[in-house]
């Protein structure tokens, strides 16, 4: 329980931790829900190339809705985020499972796996668009290899662009989990796995009933990370696909940057931007609650 | 001896600070190749004038971020000097104010005379100078391999329906009929050449320009689409995301027959040491040889409450419509000078077509604005427009369904 | 016997996920070394996988020292001291101030602490798209639109959320009976700090400065839009390399050039990423 709870006389070093916190405190609330709450205010009116202040209700609310290219790039959040978080949660943890059994060359390995994180999508988006593309990249080569029939040309079908992203996406992350649940794995004692396998459970059963349990405020962690990288998701889709074919692979973030600053319709962007953060209002808060919370009690 | 030559010293340097009393910092977006030797000459130019330069470059997405960052600074207060704006944009930032008359220096060297009625208009606002047009593009060309179109048995096409058929015959030969890049700009810029060629420039100019409702609702509006879908069957399946001089490169190694693209592709010929008339052929878009979509770019000059900065900025404007550097610069770039009257030896014969167009078509009202290029219609309106086309081009949809589409997208984006 | 066996089947089965894995990881980085290292022809005619058959160091050269960024032609040289010039104080700032709110969050909690920690993290979320423009606006109200003190400012702001998570997730495992007794013992707010959380702190801080040099370094969006001219920071000099607009592309610049700007937060993570992993095991990821 907190120290400063103590009973003691208000004194300039009782109220040091406030004054600590108060100057974040003050910036959060204006530079993070102040602008916020600008954004909110601008998407109800009819700003166009700079921000106005003509109210217009929620027209632009209405526009946005009708506009066939937001449908697809909500979808496409939809999809890549439940793919990327899911997939980079998987990879990490197995990865990280292989890593803790006494591997030979585990610093090289790890390395290898955690340095996508230190390169920015800029630098490399230019050699993913070469390696999925079908003509240059990994198609060609195989056929090159002898299997004329192979086929992967995600990358120029509408359909299939997203998970283009996602890949990218997940090569960029999931090295940085894995050296999360890593972590997590070397926090764990290890007198534990021996005493399940001594009870007769195999290593998996160990891993699954004994491991991942303790492992549960990693995957909070993990989770909150990469939901956070998947709202912002931006670079990958304009190094990777530039929104396209057509705009089939285009997520908020890129519409709402596209409509408010390329298009002249910042209105319509704002509005995009404040459904966005509603929706992140509605999946992370009931889970940062609850596994705050519940993180309190057991504490 | 010394003292003297210090004190000639001193006056030099008071001397040559007074002439560099200000600076011009301009934001712009060329960063590469010819288009950045451009940019330096420019700023060598005013630099002998005795006013520095202060380079912000932007690069990426046609502006994309340049515009990005141009409106954090008006918003901020603190917008640079100059920036490469263009077309209807100028009008939209000289409504809200931020823009600086630079009517005085357009005055003292005759702008009026010296600059076509269709690009004067584009760089004033109420009836003043606040941009200076730095070059003319033709965007509606197609070029062509010769090579190929001789071994397929085809002849290169003049209309849109001779397109399709002579298209037909390279790819029976082996071909690829048309290189294209499927990014949206790309697929607007062939949008607007089926548009100009199918309707003609009156249609061009009601329905893509002025935007009537029942141009843009007639059936030629339809056709367009019909003539944009059969395009689909025509580029191969690599072509999304694929950037232009790629697809350039293309019709330069034989691999593709043609590509439609603005006059800056010519600058990729020149590189691979092609010649004009020979290695490629440069002829209009099919159905357009009558008409000219325009793209000029220009900078327009933004407020300054400084005087000496206001003079360093009507030296670049002065400049920027100078014979020297608007030859150096169009000569890099393959476009054609902004101002009329210029000598034309030295541009090629692509040029000189296309300094002929403008001219004629200027007199028949075949000389349009590009709205693939954000010359004719605000931006958003063009953003309606490049995803219909991008959208349509890139799936299965009806002819039909691309004019719905078009038509609920622009009202929307109004 | 059998035992053996399937202990060796296992093993190898480990071994090549692994090394799988590890291709995948490796492919693009790959894929950028040895084209920076071709010429334009090896690489217009060649394979995209193939070893450079005639390595030259003319890209790199090139992309250092003379390719064009604007009406410069000096490579990226010039702009890498400006991206030092504010990564390295933005850093340190975010990461001290980050400690602080830390300690306090997890020590010396008092009414509404545990909702500003929340408030925080929700405000992470943000799109930074949304902020540009009332941050420019804000910045040119203090006096430093389009200046280095400004850009380290925002990236401060924006940093302190994260790195207030780490330190406070670390804090929380240190004993609390430990400040306890401290206090009893007369110790001050900071001599506790000073005395028993910074001897402890040198996993996360490592890790928290590693994650904000990457975050920082790599950031493109904030350092063209609250720059000035001359201060560019390197992503925005390789942004404006890579995307040539006309005119013979040479990927093997553009490649060079990319590697070049990414090099500090690479070796950043191959000699410091080991402590990255170590400093997460000593409890940056107890929620």
């Amino acid at each position: 329980m907190s120290v400063s709870k103590a009973k003691k006389p208000m004194t300039l070093e009782s109220l040091l931790p406030k004054i600590v916190l108060a100057p974040t405190t003050a910036v959060m609330l204006v530079c993070m829900y102040g602008f916020m709450i600008w954004t909110g205010a601008l998407s109800f009116t009819k700003s166009r190339m700079l921000p106005q202040w003509d109210f217009v209700g929620f027209d632009q609310y209405a526009k946005l809705f009708a506009n066939p290219r937001w449908d697809v790039a909500l979808n496409n959040l939809v999809v890549f985020g439940v793919l990327f978080i899911a997939v980079s949660l998987l990879l990490g943890l197995f990865l990280a499972i292989l890593l803790d059994q006494k591997i030979r060359l585990e610093g090289t390995l790890r390395t290898i796996y955690l340095y996508p994180m230190a390169v920015s999508f800029v630098v490399t988006g230019t050699a993913w668009k070469w390696i999925l593309n079908p003509g240059l990249g990994l198609e060609k080569l195989v056929r090159d290899l002898g299997f004329e029939n192979f086929e992967f040309r995600w990358l120029v079908e509408q359909d299939m662009a997203i998970y283009t992203i996602v890949i990218a996406a997940v090569w960029q992350s999931s090295g940085f989990v894995m050296a999360m649940f890593l972590a997590g794995l070397r926090g764990v004692d290890d007198s534990l796995i021996k005493a399940a396998e001594i009870d007769g459970a195999s290593k998996m059963k160990a891993y699954w009933y004994v491991i991942l349990p303790i492992l549960r405020p990693v995957f909070f962690s993990a989770i909150v990370i990469l939901s956070h990288i998947a709202i912002k998701s931006f670079d990958l889709v304009q190094a990777l696909t530039g929104g396209g074919p057509g705009y089939a692979s285009d997520l908020p973030a890129n519409f709402m940057y596209t409509y408010a600053f390329n298009r002249a319709q910042m209105g319509v962007g704002a509005s995009s931007a404040m459904i966005m953060l509603m929706g992140v209002l509605a999946i992370i808060v009931p889970y940062l609650y609850s596994e705050l919370r519940g993180g309190k009690n057991g504490r | 001896m010394i003292k003297r030559t210090l004190a000639a010293c001193v006056a030099a340097a008071t001397l040559s600070t007074a002439a560099q009393a200000a600076d011009v910092e301009v934001l712009h977006y060329w960063t590469s190749g010819g288009e950045a030797k451009s940019v330096a000459y420019l700023k060598e130019k005013l630099t002998e004038a005795g006013v520095g330069w202060k380079d912000f470059a932007v690069a990426g997405g046609g502006g994309e971020n340049a515009m990005t960052v141009l409106k954090s600074r008006a918003v901020s207060g603190n917008p640079p000097t100059a920036a490469q704006i263009k077309g209807p944009s100028i009008q939209e930032w000289g409504e809200l104010g931020f823009l600086s008359d630079i009517d005085s220096v357009a005055k003292a060297n005759n702008w009026d005379a010296l600059l076509p009625g269709v690009v004067s208009d584009v760089m004033k606002h109420d009836g003043k100078y606040v941009a200076a047009p730095v070059n003319v593009h033709r965007v509606n060309w197609l070029w062509a391999n010769p090579e190929l179109f001789q071994k397929a048995g085809a002849t290169i096409p003049t209309t849109w329906d001779d397109f399709l058929v002579q298209a037909k015959k390279i790819q029976d030969a082996g071909y690829i009929a048309l290189a294209h890049g499927g990014q949206a700009w790309q697929d607007a810029t062939v949008f607007e050449a089926v548009v100009l060629g199918v309707g003609g420039p009156e249609y061009y100019q009601k329905a893509f320009v002025e935007l009537d409702s029942d141009a843009l609702n007639s059936a030629t509006t339809e056709e367009v689409f019909r003539v944009f879908g059969e395009i689909r069957g025509l580029v191969d399946e690599n072509s999304p995301g694929r950037d232009w001089n790629v697809a350039t490169s293309m019709v330069i190694n034989g691999e593709a027959a043609m590509q439609i693209m603005g006059d800056w592709a010519k600058g990729e010929f020149t590189v691979a040491g092609k010649t004009p008339g020979v290695d490629y052929a440069c002829v209009a878009a099919p159905g357009t040889s009558g008409s000219f979509t325009f793209n000029v770019d220009s900078f327009a000059f933004f407020a300054q409450s400084d005087a000496d900065a206001q003079k360093a900025q009507q030296e670049m404007a002065k400049q920027i419509l100078g014979q020297d550097f608007q030859k150096v610069f169009n000569l890099n770039k393959g476009s054609i000078p902004a101002r009329l009257g210029m000598a034309r030896d030295e541009f090629d014969s692509c040029a000189h077509a296309s300094m002929d167009a403008f001219v004629s078509s200027s007199q028949t009202g075949g000389l349009v604005p590009s709205f693939a290029h954000g010359m004719a219609v605000p931006e958003a309106v063009s953003g309606a427009i490049y995803d219909t086309a991008t959208n349509f081009f890139n799936s299965d949809q009806s002819a039909a369904d691309g004019k719905a589409q078009l038509i609920a997208s622009i009202q929307a984006a109004m | 016997m059998v035992a053996n066996r399937s202990f060796n089947l296992g093993r190898l089965f480990i071994y090549g996920c692994l090394f799988a894995f590890a291709l995948f990881y490796l492919a693009p980085l790959y894929v950028m070394l040895t084209t920076s290292f071709k010429d334009i022809e090896e690489i217009r005619s060649g394979n995209l996988l193939a070893l450079p058959q005639d390595p030259t160091l003319y890209a790199w050269i090139k992309a250092w020292s003379s390719a064009c960024t604007g009406s410069e032609c000096q490579g990226l040289a010039p702009f890498f001291m400006n991206s030092v010039k504010v990564v390295v104080p933005a850093v340190i700032l975010s990461t001290v101030i980050g400690a602080l709110n830390g300690y306090v969050l997890s020590k010396w909690r008092f009414r509404g602490s545990d909702l500003m920690f929340g408030m925080l993290l929700f405000g992470c979320f943000i799109p930074f798209q949304v902020i540009l423009l009332p941050m420019a606006r804000l910045l040119a109200e203090l006096g430093l639109a389009n200046t280095v003190t400004g850009l380290v400012l925002v990236h401060v702001i924006y940093g302190v959320a994260f790195t207030t998570l780490f330190f406070r997730n670390f804090y929380v495992s240190v004993p609390t009976e430990l400040v306890k007794a401290a206090q009893l013992d007369g110790a001050s707010f900071f001599q506790i700090f000073r005395h028993i959380f910074l001897p402890v702190s040198l996993p996360i801080f490592t890790v928290t400065i590693i994650w904000q040099f990457t975050q920082i370094w790599n950031d493109f969006l904030f350092g063209v839009v609250y720059s000035g001219p001359g201060t560019q920071p390197i992503t925005v000099a390789l942004n404006n390399l890579v995307n040539t607009s006309m005119g013979g592309k040479e990927y093997n610049v553009d490649m060079a050039a990319a590697v070049i700007a990414a090099l500090p937060t690479l070796l950043v993570y191959i000699f410091a990423g080991k402590y990255f992993v170590r400093g997460l095991t000593a409890g940056a990821v107890k929620g």
